[in-house]
């Protein structure tokens, strides 16, 4: 890369600004613009390319702006979030730029993980701070020209303005910008000034993503690719005793078949029978055609020994984990006490396009194209694997036909690239549906056994939440410490409410040889429902109001409170309810925002329970699109719905029995109830938005059917078909 | 492998391929119009719908022998420039997120305006609930649906 001094200098500017906003950048040549993939068919003008002023921000001649976004768009709406943190503070109209999708390259993106509902609460003060530091460069550029002070001038949609009201472009000043120390620590405005943050944005995929020319990580072709559709062992530690790939290879289109693995970060690698095809239907059918014995294990898993086995680990006092007043004493010594189970199954993720990647091996360098939530991560991978510098890696991003966790493992992007270096070509492997449905990794399902005790006002004096389940970090990085330090294994439960005599503890259950992840907010979709359910439990035993109960145990925390009774105001709480209806509420804190649900359930005349009406509360500070915002609450709302009254992911014989969506089946249109989604208006800063709403959803349903039939519904999913 | 003359949105193609290669793959694979998508394989999901002399069909489990001499419409050929109806009210009311089920959903949605100007929203039920949607975009469907039919849901 030749490096003029001007682009020295800028460099080194960068460096330093990299520094002080936490990244380290490298080399952004303006003549090279960050290579992007051509994410959609448009006409995206190249010529009179001006200065890139870091690597986020692009600024050609004609004062056209081109903003890379540093994560993927796995359907969250990071698209147009984190441009727009960026577009604020440097002075455009988010709609008049351009949006890119980064490459995956962390040096100069940093971490570019879309998980952990993190990604503008992550970015909020950093990305803004790239902005601002380039707005104050092009400022001091203009004031230069002026012969003015840089803090005469302020910026407005893509101009520079001075007292007089004089104002020159930002493709007028990028060069004599370009050519500036960045800022160390630039200003951000004041909240109150935003002109766009708050206020809902359309998002520039939504048009792509309506007429078919949106490119997912499925539509990537390059010249000489072949396919790749594999059979990976079925109980996922079987090894293959006989292969007769005859009538595979004899399919029309069918190139080869060849004896692959799967890697899954620590844990051992999965014996695998690959079929490489010119097409990915002969791959398919090459597939089906396989004729493989696999190695039984001699103590195959099944879904009813690993219960079994939760239940018997919960009979073990487990790690202690957080503890409070006296749990034990105050329990023993009450009068009105309770003590229940709840059961929570294992799930796939089931994001709508299936895991693929196309990857090219060619010597030591490899270029990938692959839907990802962290393509930072997957870099890094491959570079181990391939034993090659991460620099030689060229990673593409397309948009991520959703996510959900699932693509925080890159087991496809290795399959990928161990074929195409095994066969010297760029291969595309293809997952077809049952193979993303069988073989996980999986969201883990677990046991949790609550005790808890009341006071004489029938208040909550004493709470022992116990979590039966496994690790997935134990399972994925060997990480033996998290089997007695659970961390986020134990989220949401110590995270809202004040209770005096307050215990949780962990007890760590091994699943292997099940391959399991992170799915839509993690534990938190599972203790939550045990959590809010037994709340309830607790409130009826005492006859307290569910939410004056919850009320109580609020009362010092003015901010939760408020969201409590925000939605106690907009479901209409304290109203009568019509004859044959039931309502729960259920409220959680998790990944920086609190939300909460009241469902309100009722019987049909053949006696069936129906969910109509689910009304929303959400404390997530301050929101930068409040309408995306709000489809990330409904999509929490639909993956919960769907978790608590589909199917379950069950094994026998070391097999999960659901492989497709006939048998693994989600929630449709014709399902939904009405809901209504309100959001808190404040200034603090921006919480979580693609997993908070999702864990209080299932809860706040039971609780609903009880306050309907009376009946206790402890185990998900439920049935309510008979 | 055999030759097959298709019609794809007013143009003509011709494929060289397997007898019972499904249409989606045709499309995909052979005439690089990959807004159609592949989600499930079995007729679950929808994301492969297309348009076979104006009726949605599951492109996925659809033979291309079925398709010869048919008017094939994809999520390309529905308009031009994102003009269609249902495209603009999908914009309007920024319906996708992941946006990978939202091809198949759309070219749904156009069949049942055809066939429905003003839909209830049983007819929406009854003819949308052929579609996943795993991030849940299933209120705003109904919306943009009868908002395409200009009638305030």
């Amino acid at each position: 890369m030749n490096i003029s001094r001007r682009k020295f200098i800028q460099t080194s500017g960068l460096a330093a600004a990299g520094l002080a906003i936490g990244y380290q950048f490298i080399a952004c040549t303006a003549d090279e613009p960050e290579g992007t993939i051509q994410l959609f068919r448009m006409n995206v003008d190249n010529e009179a390319v001006g200065a890139a002023l870091n690597p986020y921000i692009l600024i050609e001649k004609t004062g056209a702006v081109t903003i890379f976004t540093p994560k993927p768009e796995i359907g969250t709406g990071t698209f147009q979030s984190l441009p727009l943190l960026i577009a604020e503070e440097l002075g455009v109209n988010p709609t008049s730029i351009t949006v890119k999708q980064s490459r995956g390259d962390n040096q100069r993106f940093g971490d570019q993980d879309v998980g952990g509902s993190s990604a503008v609460s992550g970015r909020w003060v950093q990305l803004r701070q790239v902005g601002a530091a380039a707005r104050e460069m092009l400022c001091t550029a203009a004031a230069a020209r002026w012969g003015v002070a840089a803090g005469d001038c302020r910026v407005e949609n893509g101009q520079v303005f001075n007292q007089k009201n004089e104002s020159l472009s930002f493709g007028d000043l990028v060069e004599d910008a370009a050519k500036l120390p960045v800022p160390k620590e630039p200003k951000l405005k004041d909240p109150k000034d935003f002109l766009y943050i708050g206020k809902p944005q359309p998002r520039k995929d939504i048009e792509w993503k309506v007429n078919g020319s949106a490119n997912f990580g499925i539509d990537m072709k390059v010249e000489g690719m072949v396919y790749a559709v594999i059979e990976r062992s079925p109980n996922f530690s079987g090894k293959i005793k006989s292969l007769d790939d005859t009538a595979a290879r004899s399919v029309k289109g069918v190139l080869d078949v060849v004896r692959t693995e799967r890697w899954l970060l620590q844990r051992k690698p999965q014996e695998s029978v690959a079929v490489i095809a010119d097409n990915f239907w002969a791959a398919l059918k090459g597939k089906k055609a396989l004729q493989i014995e696999w190695e039984v294990p001699a103590e195959p898993m099944s879904t009813e020994k690993i219960y079994n086995n939760f239940r018997e680990l919960a009979k073990g006092d487990g790690a202690k984990d957080k503890s409070k007043g006296n749990f034990a004493k105050t329990f023993a010594a009450a009068t009105v006490k309770t003590e229940a189970e709840y059961e929570l199954p294992f799930l796939a993720h089931s994001p709508l396009e299936p895991q693929n990647c196309l990857a090219h091996v060619q010597g030591d360098k490899v270029e990938i194209w692959s839907p990802s939530q962290t393509p930072n991560w997957d870099v890094q991978h491959v570079a181990g694997f391939l034993k090659i510098p991460p620099e030689n890696i060229t990673y593409h991003v397309p948009f991520v036909g959703g996510g959900f966790g699932r693509r925080l493992i890159g087991d496809y992007v290795i399959e990928a690239c161990r074929l195409s270096k095994q066969l010297g070509k760029p291969v595309k492997v293809m997952w077809t549906r049952e193979d993303d449905t069988t073989q996980g990794p999986f969201r883990p399902g677990s046991v949790n056994q609550l005790k808890g005790a009341l006071d004489a006002d029938g208040h909550l004096l004493a709470l022992h939440h116990k979590v039966v389940a496994p690790s997935i970090n134990y399972a994925l990085f060997n990480d033996v410490e998290s089997k007695t330090k659970p961390g986020y294994i134990m989220e949401p439960i110590a995270d809202l409410y004040d209770i005096p005599n307050f215990e949780t503890s962990y007890v760590f259950a091994d699943v292997e040889p099940m391959p399991i992840n992170w799915w839509r907010s993690v534990y938190s979709s599972t203790n939550a429902f045990a959590h809010e359910s037994f709340i309830d439990e607790m409130a009826r035993a005492g006859g307290q109001d569910p939410f004056e109960f919850r009320r109580h145990l609020l009362r010092n925390d003015a901010r939760r409170l408020k969201t409590l009774e925000m939605l106690a105001e907009k479901s209409g709480w304290g109203q009568p309810k019509a004859e044959g209806t039931g309502r729960g509420v259920a409220i959680t804190h998790c990944f920086g925002s609190t939300a909460g649900h009241v469902v309100e359930v009722s019987k049909n005349s053949k006696g069936k329970i129906k969910v109509d009406r689910v009304v929303t509360v959400v404390d997530a500070g301050i929101i930068v699109n409040p309408d995306n915002y709000r489809a990330q609450v409904e999509g929490c709302i639909v993956m919960a719905l769907t978790a608590a009254l589909k199917d379950a992911i069950t094994f026998e014989n070391g097999v999960a029995k659901q492989d497709n969506f006939h048998n693994y089946r989600m929630l449709r249109i014709d399902e939904m109830p009405k809901v209504e989604i309100h959001l808190m208006q404040n200034t603090e800063a921006p919480g979580g938005a693609g997993e908070p709403a999702l864990p209080p959803l299932a809860p706040a349903l039971a609780n609903a059917i009880f306050d309907l039939t009376g009946e206790r519904l402890r185990k998900l999913p439920m049935d309510l078909t008979t | 492998m055999s030759n097959f003359k298709l019609s794809i949105n007013g143009k003509s193609y011709q494929v060289d391929v397997e007898e019972d290669m499904p249409l989606l793959w045709v499309v995909r694979d052979y005439i690089g119009l990959t807004g159609s998508k592949f989600g499930c394989g079995i007729m679950q999901c929808g994301a492969c719908t297309m348009h076979l002399n104006g009726e949605p069909v599951f492109s996925c489990s659809t033979p291309i022998t079925a398709a010869v001499g048919k008017k094939i419409t994809t999520i390309e050929g529905l308009s031009e420039d994102s003009s269609h109806p249902v495209q603009q009210a999908w914009i309007a009311e920024q319906v996708p997120q992941c946006g990978y089920c939202q091809s198949g959903q759309i070219m749904r949605a156009a069949w049942l305006l055809e066939q429905h100007p003003k839909p209830t929203d049983g007819q929406i039920d009854e003819a949308m609930s052929a579609h996943i949607c795993r991030c849940g975009t299933y209120d705003r469907v109904r919306k943009a649906i009868h908002r395409a039919a200009g009638v305030d849901s």
